[in-house]
């Protein structure tokens, strides 16, 4: 039996926007509509759309804080908002977007009173703890009011607040939020780890197209509240990743540059930006182009961001 | 219950002690306003008794006495007006404490017992002695008599976190929840005997007060200190308040339940 099971779910919000002086119109925001997916156990699973597509909405209703209008949500066998309580002792949650460690507290004595809320046992308390400071690098701050605290270096306790009575599954809305590349790369490897070695699920939702590489086994694709891509992350490059874009600093602004196997695609002063297909040319070859046109001063590439690869998905699966 | 969950109590109770132990100017602020306010009452009431001995069974220093008391309890019950669970219904911030293995109402009221020992501490008491050093107050003959007032009080403040926490979870039904809250402060200030003991009130509205949980908060702790319930009224008066205690509690919790279940979280 799937983990995680959503059937037919649906959610609408009710907004309510003044229209005149004493009129008020009532307007539905359908957030989620017709979400069937299930999550076998053991799975990394990156959850993405772009901005309002409706992944908060999900994860708050996997994990039972709001209750959806239409379907059917099972995770680990429990109706998570009829069965809160039960489920919270099971998950770990964090919304990279928002404060759920106590304001005023130091951070440790938050885990600490977390210990106490999930009954840990202290001697594996102790244990836990400390494998978290190392792997999240809390020691420099963890005698700090959260309230004090950088963003990164918050998202970083609040992952620590979210494995502290070892979930089974992993609810992360936005977890890489805010960090630096090396504070990223921790969170990764801590996750893949605790995949690995104990076999914890993990749902998470990103602007990160790093994330979904290196993370994910599996990704869900949502736009506007619907299901449009359910797949691998391979799959999906080779399917719509497969344009990149090549920035070049010219010596004196010009304008756009024709070359073999390039679009010009925006121009700002000396810089241009040129996308091209993988599999019709490469940068190094286009860069060679380049070069007997203008004089170069330098060059990056671009990988394809996450928002056009949903872009794209968007408009080819567009009814 | 086991003792894990009396345990977690503790935990929170001492965090909410400590939050409020982390803010020492606004205590001294606070205190230097409430004994002030403590005079302004004190002289203003004394003033009735130029003419008789006796008000409704209060003579001067009962009278006294409860100013004082009342003085002291402003903070330790919280009379004017909390918004800390609405705060965090507004924002969302609620999401935070949903996901926890824990109720809300259960570890807010925790946090809560230990914000009122502080100020019961440090906001109640120095009033209370500055009012016993200038004034004749009438104080509790024996230890059984202490030890009630204490319960007493105890369970006053359970009782107005019951009624704050309902006028706090208006806020699951409109983004203003200041309005209720603002309700909320004028009942408890009107009805509990803050601004005038119960039994100065016409008759027709004493008997309606009582009708009501707010004596609860105030007036009855004060009943017991200055020996106006003694003997057996005593336990019918803690009756009273744990009657009223666990019927808001129950209040609170469903009324909760059902906002949870229409619950929209704003933003992220
Ligand atoms: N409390 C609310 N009231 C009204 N509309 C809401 C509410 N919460 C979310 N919405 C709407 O539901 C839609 C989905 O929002 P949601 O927060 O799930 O998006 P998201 O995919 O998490 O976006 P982001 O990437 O920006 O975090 C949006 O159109 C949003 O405006
Ligand atoms: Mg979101």
């Amino acid at each position: 039996m799937p983990l995680i099971e959503l059937e037919g779910v649906a959610k609408d919000f009710v907004v309510h926007r003044s229209a005149g002086l004493l009129r008020r119109d009532r307007i539905t925001v359908q957030a989620v509509r017709d979400l069937t997916f299930s999550v076998e156990r053991g799975t990394i699973l990156g959850y993405i759309g772009p901005n309002g597509a409706g992944k908060s909405t999900t994860v708050k209703m996997l994990t039972g804080i709001l209750v959806p209008t239409a379907g059917r949500v099972s995770v680990g066998g429990l109706v998570p908002w009829d069965e809160r309580i039960a489920l919270a002792r099971r998950i770990g949650v964090m919304f990279g977007q928002r404060v759920q460690l106590w304001w005023d507290l130091p951070l440790v004595d938050s885990l600490e009173l977390l210990r106490h809320m999930y009954r840990v046992p202290a001697d594996r308390y102790r244990h836990t703890l400390a494998s978290l400071r190392e792997a999240l690098e809390l020691d420099p701050f963890i005698r700090t009011p959260v309230r004090q605290l950088s963003l990164g270096q918050r998202i970083r306790g609040e992952l620590a607040a979210a494995m502290l009575h070892d979930p089974e599954i992993l609810f992360l809305d936005e977890p890489t939020i805010g960090l630096d590349v090396v504070a990223k790369q921790r969170v990764r490897e801590f996750l893949i780890r605790a995949n690995r070695e104990r076999g914890v699920t993990v749902m998470l939702t990103t602007h990160d197209l790093a994330d979904i590489e290196r993370l994910c086994s599996r990704i869900l694709i949502i736009d506007h509240g619907r299901l449009i891509y359910d797949g691998d992350v391979n799959a999906l490059k080779e399917r719509y990743g497969t344009e990149r874009v090549l920035v070049v600093d010219l010596e004196e602004p010009q304008g756009p540059l024709e070359v073999e196997g390039g679009r010009v695609i925006k121009v700002e002063g000396p810089r241009q930006w040129i996308a091209f297909e993988r599999a019709r040319t490469n940068a190094a070859q286009l860069a060679a182009a380049v070069a007997t046109r203008a004089n170069l001063r330098d060059l990056t590439v671009e990988e394809p961001e996450i928002d056009d690869v949903v872009r794209r998905i968007y408009l080819e699966t567009r009814p | 219950m086991g003792l894990d969950t009396l345990r977690l109590d503790w935990e929170l109770a001492r965090r909410g002690y400590a939050r409020y132990a982390a803010y020492p100017a606004a205590t001294i602020a606070g205190v230097f306003v409430n004994t002030v306010f403590g005079f302004m009452r004190a002289f203003i009431l004394l003033a009735l008794f130029e003419q008789r001995d006796h008000i409704a069974g209060y003579d001067a220093s009962a009278t006294v006495t409860y100013v004082w008391l009342g003085q002291a309890l402003i903070m330790t019950i919280y009379i004017f007006g909390w918004q800390d669970l609405a705060l965090r219904i507004r924002s969302g911030d609620i999401a935070g404490d949903l996901i926890r293995p824990v109720h809300p109402l259960r570890a807010s009221l925790a946090f809560d017992l230990g914000r009122a020992l502080y100020h019961a501490i440090y906001r109640g008491l120095p009033p209370l002695l500055v009012g016993a050093l200038v004034f004749r107050l009438v104080l509790p003959a024996d230890p059984l008599e202490w030890l009630a007032f204490v319960i007493s009080v105890g369970l006053a403040i359970v009782v107005s976190y019951g009624f704050r926490a309902i006028y706090n979870i208006v806020a699951f039904w409109t983004t203003d929840h200041r309005g209720a809250m603002f309700l909320g402060a004028v009942a408890v200030n009107l009805f509990s005997g803050f601004i005038v003991p119960v039994a100065f009130f016409p008759d027709w509205l004493a008997a309606l007060a009582h009708a009501t949980p707010f004596p609860s908060m105030v007036q009855l702790p004060i009943d017991i200190f200055i020996g106006r319930a003694t003997g057996g009224e005593v336990l019918g008066t803690l009756a009273v308040q744990l009657v009223w205690a666990v019927v808001l509690l129950v209040i609170a919790e469903r009324l909760f339940a059902f906002g949870v279940r229409r619950l929209v979280v704003q933003g992220g």
